[in-house]
C-alpha cells in the first residue's frame, strides 16, 4: 500500500493479526519491494534523461572533437544505437546492474572506477558533517524545543532561517576567501585554499597526512554544517515540544526532580526516537549541498566529479554520478524505515 | 455515487465560511501587512521588483559590456564604483542591479512551471480518489526521494545551456511539495457539502475542479508559490554556479560563477564575491517572510483561537 511513501512516516498496516515477527517480515519484504520500484524508476529516468532526450548521443559526446563519419558509425554501434529502443533499455539495466555505468572519454577510464575513486572523499566530507551538524543542532534543538519562545529558541530560529536563505557555495566561497586566500585585510591564510591533501605528500595512513587531510577539510566541514545543522535543530525542536505535555513528564516532576534531569533522563530519549529515523531522510537534501561545496573547495569527490563532467559535457559520467546519488539516497530511505520500526516499539504495537 | 469516501479532514483544517470574495482579501492583506515580518518581505519584494524593472532607465548597455567597461580593473570600492569593479572593469554595484532581472525572471518563471505541474497534479489526485489519484501520488512520492540537485543538474546538462534549461530543471524538481498540499486541500474541500450539491445539479468534473475546488484552494497555492519564488531563486543560482546558465547574460549566479572561475576568490576580491550573494540572501529571506506571514494569516483565519 505505501509502495514509493519514503517521506510519510511508514504506516504500519496490519490486517492479519498475526505474531510479531511475520509482522515484521511482511514490513521488511514492502519496504525493501517499494525499493527496488523505486530504483527501477531510477533506471527508466536516467535512461529516458540521457538517452532519449539528447538528439544525438555521439555528437553530445564528441562535441568539439574532428571525428569522422566513419568514427561516429563506429561508436554508433559500440553504443548499441542501432538497436531497438526496449533492446538498449535492457542493455542498459543488465550493465548498470552489473556495475557498468559506461566509459568516460574525458578521463579514458570507465565510469565505475571514476566513481569508485571519488566515493571515499564524498563520503569522508559528508560523514563528518553529518555528525557534528546532529550533534549541534540536536544539543541546540533540545534546548530550544524545552523552553519555546526564549531567547535561545528565537535566536535559533533567525539564525537557521537567515543560514537557509543563503547558497551553499556561496558560505563556502565567502570562508574560502577570508580564511583560505590569505589577501583579505591582512587576514593569513589559516586553511588551505583547496583540494584533500598538500601537493607532493605521500598518502597512507601516515599521521602527517591524517592531520593534512583533516586540516583541508575544516573549511568544506564548516560550510556544509552551517548549511543543514539547522535542518536538526527544527527537527528535535518539535520532538521535544511533542514530549513536552506528556503526562509521565509531570510524574518526574513531581518526584522532584531537577529540571535538567527531566529533560535529560526522560524527555530527551522519548524525543530520539523519532528524530534518528529523519536524520536518515534528509541525506538526500545534503547531496546538494555536498556537490556545490566539493566544487568551490576543489574537493576530489562525486560532486567536484559531476561539475568537471558537467563542463565538458560527458553525459556518461554524468548519468554514472546521477545514478550513484540516487541510489543511495533510496537506500537511506530504506534504512530510515526499517530503523523506524526497529527503534520505536510503539509503532510495532500499533 | 457521490459518496466522499473518506472523511480526509483531519488532514487539512477546512475553510468553514466564503462569504463575499474581496472583502476578506483585503482584511487579509491587512493582516499580512500587520505582521513586522510579513510587512518587511513585502517591501522587500516590492523594492526588488521596482529595482528590476527600472534598471533599464539607468544602466546602459554599455555598463554591461566586457569590452566596452571603463573602469579600472577588479579594483576594490572607491569613488565613482561603490561595490567595486570586476575583472572586466565594469562596476559591481550595477551588476548587481542588472543581474536582479535575470534571477528574479527565472525564479518567477520556474515558481510558475512548479504551480501549474504541482496544482494541476495535486488537483487531479485530489479529485478522482482511485487508480488515478493512488498512480500520481505513488509517482509525487518517489520524485520526492529523488535528490533534487543531481536530477537538475542531468535535466539542465542534457538539454543545454540557458535559462529555459534551468527554468525546467527546477519546475521538474520541485513541483512535489506543491502537488502533496493542494491534493490534501482538495481531498478536504470535496468531503464538504457543496461540492455533493455541485454534482447533483450536473457539474462535470472539469467544472467541479475548475469552479469549486480550485477557488478553495487556491490560496495554499498562494502560500505554496512564495515560498517556491524563495528556493527557487536559491536552485537558480546554484544551477548557474556550476555553469549551466546562459553564459552571456547577467544573473547573480553567473556572477558569483565568473568571480570563482576568474580568480576572485585567489586574488581576495571580497567585494565582487559579497554582493552577489547579500542580494540573493536579502530577496529569498524577503519571499520566506511573506510566504510564512501568508501562511500564518491563513491559519488564524481558518482556526480563530
Amino acid at each position: 500500500m505505501s509502495v514509493g511513501l519514503p517521506l510519510e512516516a511508514p504506516t504500519v498496516s496490519g490486517p492479519e493479526e498475526g505474531p510479531e515477527r511475520s509482522d515484521f517480515w511482511v514490513y521488511l519484504a514492502r519496504k525493501i519491494g517499494a525499493a527496488i520500484v523505486s530504483f527501477v524508476m531510477l533506471l527508466v529516468v536516467g535512461f529516458v534523461i540521457f538517452s532519449l532526450m539528447p538528439s544525438d548521443p555521439v555528437s553530445a559526446l564528441t562535441r568539439g572533437r574532428p571525428t569522422s563519419d566513419a568514427q561516429m558509425n563506429h561508436l554508433r554501434q559500440q553504443l548499441g544505437l542501432d538497436h531497438p529502443l526496449w533492446e538498449r533499455f535492457l542493455t542498459f539495466v543488465g550493465h548498470t546492474l552489473t556495475g557498468d555505468l559506461g566509459y568516460s572519454y574525458e578521463y579514458h577510464q570507465p565510469v565505475s572506477t571514476l566513481i569508485a575513486d571519488r566515493l571515499w572523499p564524498t563520503l569522508l566530507l559528508m560523514g563528518t558533517s553529518t555528525l557534528i551538524s546532529i550533534w549541534l543542532g540536536m544539543w541546540l534543538g533540545i534546548r530550544a524545543g524545552w523552553r519555546p519562545g526564549s531567547a535561545l529558541d528565537r535566536g535559533a530560529s533567525a539564525v537557521s532561517l537567515a543560514l537557509w536563505s543563503v547558497p551553499t557555495f556561496w558560505l563556502g566561497l565567502i570562508l574560502l576567501v577570508v580564511f583560505g586566500s590569505g589577501s583579505v585585510g591582512g587576514m593569513p591564510a589559516i586553511f588551505p585554499a583547496g583540494g584533500m591533501q598538500t601537493h607532493g605528500t605521500a598518502g597512507g595512513l601516515a599521521p602527517s597526512h591524517i592531520t593534512d587531510v583533516a586540516w583541508h577539510l575544516v573549511l568544506p566541514c564548516l560550510t556544509l554544517v552551517a548549511v543543514i545543522f539547522a535542518q536538526y535543530v527544527t527537527i528535535m525542536r518539535s520532538s521535544i515540544i511533542d514530549e513536552r505535555g506528556n503526562p509521565y513528564l509531570l510524574t518526574a516532576r513531581a518526584k522532584g526532580l531537577r529540571d535538567e534531569v527531566v529533560r535529560r533522563k526522560h524527555a530527551v530519549p522519548n524525543a530520539l526516537l523519532p528524530s534518528v529515523t529523519v536524520i536518515f531522510l534528509q541525506i538526500g537534501g545534503m547531496i546538494g549541498g555536498a556537490i556545490t561545496v566539493e566544487v568551490v573547495y576543489s574537493w576530489p569527490g562525486l560532486g567536484y566529479l559531476t561539475f568537471t563532467a558537467l563542463r565538458i559535457p560527458d553525459l556518461q559520467l554524468l548519468e554514472g554520478t546521477f545514478i550513484v546519488f540516487s541510489a543511495a539516497v533510496i537506500v537511506c530511505n530504506l534504512i530510515a524505515d526499517l530503523l523506524y520500526r526497529a527503534l520505536d516499539p510503539r509503532v510495532r504495537r500499533q | 455515487m457521490s459518496a466522499p469516501e473518506q472523511s480526509p479532514a483531519r488532514e487539512t483544517p477546512v475553510v468553514e465560511k466564503a462569504p463575499s470574495r474581496l472583502v476578506p482579501v483585503g482584511r487579509f492583506v491587512v493582516t499580512v501587512l500587520r505582521m513586522p515580518s510579513g510587512l518587511f518581505g513585502v517591501l522587500v519584494m516590492l523594492a526588488f521588483v521596482l529595482m528590476a524593472v527600472c534598471a533599464p532607465l539607468f544602466i546602459h548597455p554599455s555598463d554591461l559590456s566586457v569590452t566596452q567597461a571603463t573602469g579600472p580593473l577588479l579594483s576594490a570600492p572607491q569613488h565613482g564604483y561603490p561595490l567595486g569593479t570586476d575583472p572586466a572593469g565594469r562596476s559591481v554595484l550595477l551588476l548587481v542591479i542588472w543581474g536582479s532581472r535575470t534571477s528574479l525572471a527565472i525564479g518567477v518563471m520556474a515558481t510558475a512551471l512548479t504551480m501549474v505541474l504541482g496544482a494541476g497534479i495535486g488537483l487531479i489526485a485530489g479529485h478522482y480518489q482511485g487508480r488515478t489519484g493512488r498512480l500520481l501520488m505513488h509517482v509525487t512520492d518517489w520524485f520526492i526521494a529523488l535528490p533534487s540537485l543531481p536530477l537538475a543538474i542531468a535535466l539542465a546538462a542534457v538539454l543545454g545551456q540557458g535559462a529555459t534549461s534551468i527554468t525546467i530543471a527546477i519546475g521538474v524538481t520541485s513541483w512535489t511539495g506543491t502537488a502533496r498540499l493542494v491534493r490534501a486541500q482538495t481531498l478536504a474541500v470535496e468531503a464538504r457539502p457543496f461540492i455533493e450539491r455541485a454534482r447533483a445539479l450536473g457539474a462535470t468534473d472539469t467544472q467541479l475542479i475548475t469552479r469549486q475546488v480550485l477557488p478553495n484552494v487556491m490560496p495554499l497555492i498562494l502560500v505554496s508559490s512564495t515560498l517556491t519564488v524563495a528556493s527557487a531563486i536559491l536552485s537558480e543560482a546554484t544551477l548557474t554556479f556550476l555553469g549551466l546558465g546562459d553564459p552571456t547574460s547577467v544573473s547573480w549566479g553567473s556572477l558569483l560563477n565568473n568571480a570563482f572561475m576568474q580568480g576572485a576568490v585567489t586574488a581576495g576580491a571580497w567585494w565582487y564575491l559579497i554582493p552577489p550573494g547579500i542580494a540573493i540572501l536579502i530577496i529569498v529571506l524577503g519571499f520566506t517572510l511573506v510566504g510564512r506571514a501568508v501562511e500564518h494569516a491563513l491559519n488564524a483565519r481558518v482556526s480563530p483561537r
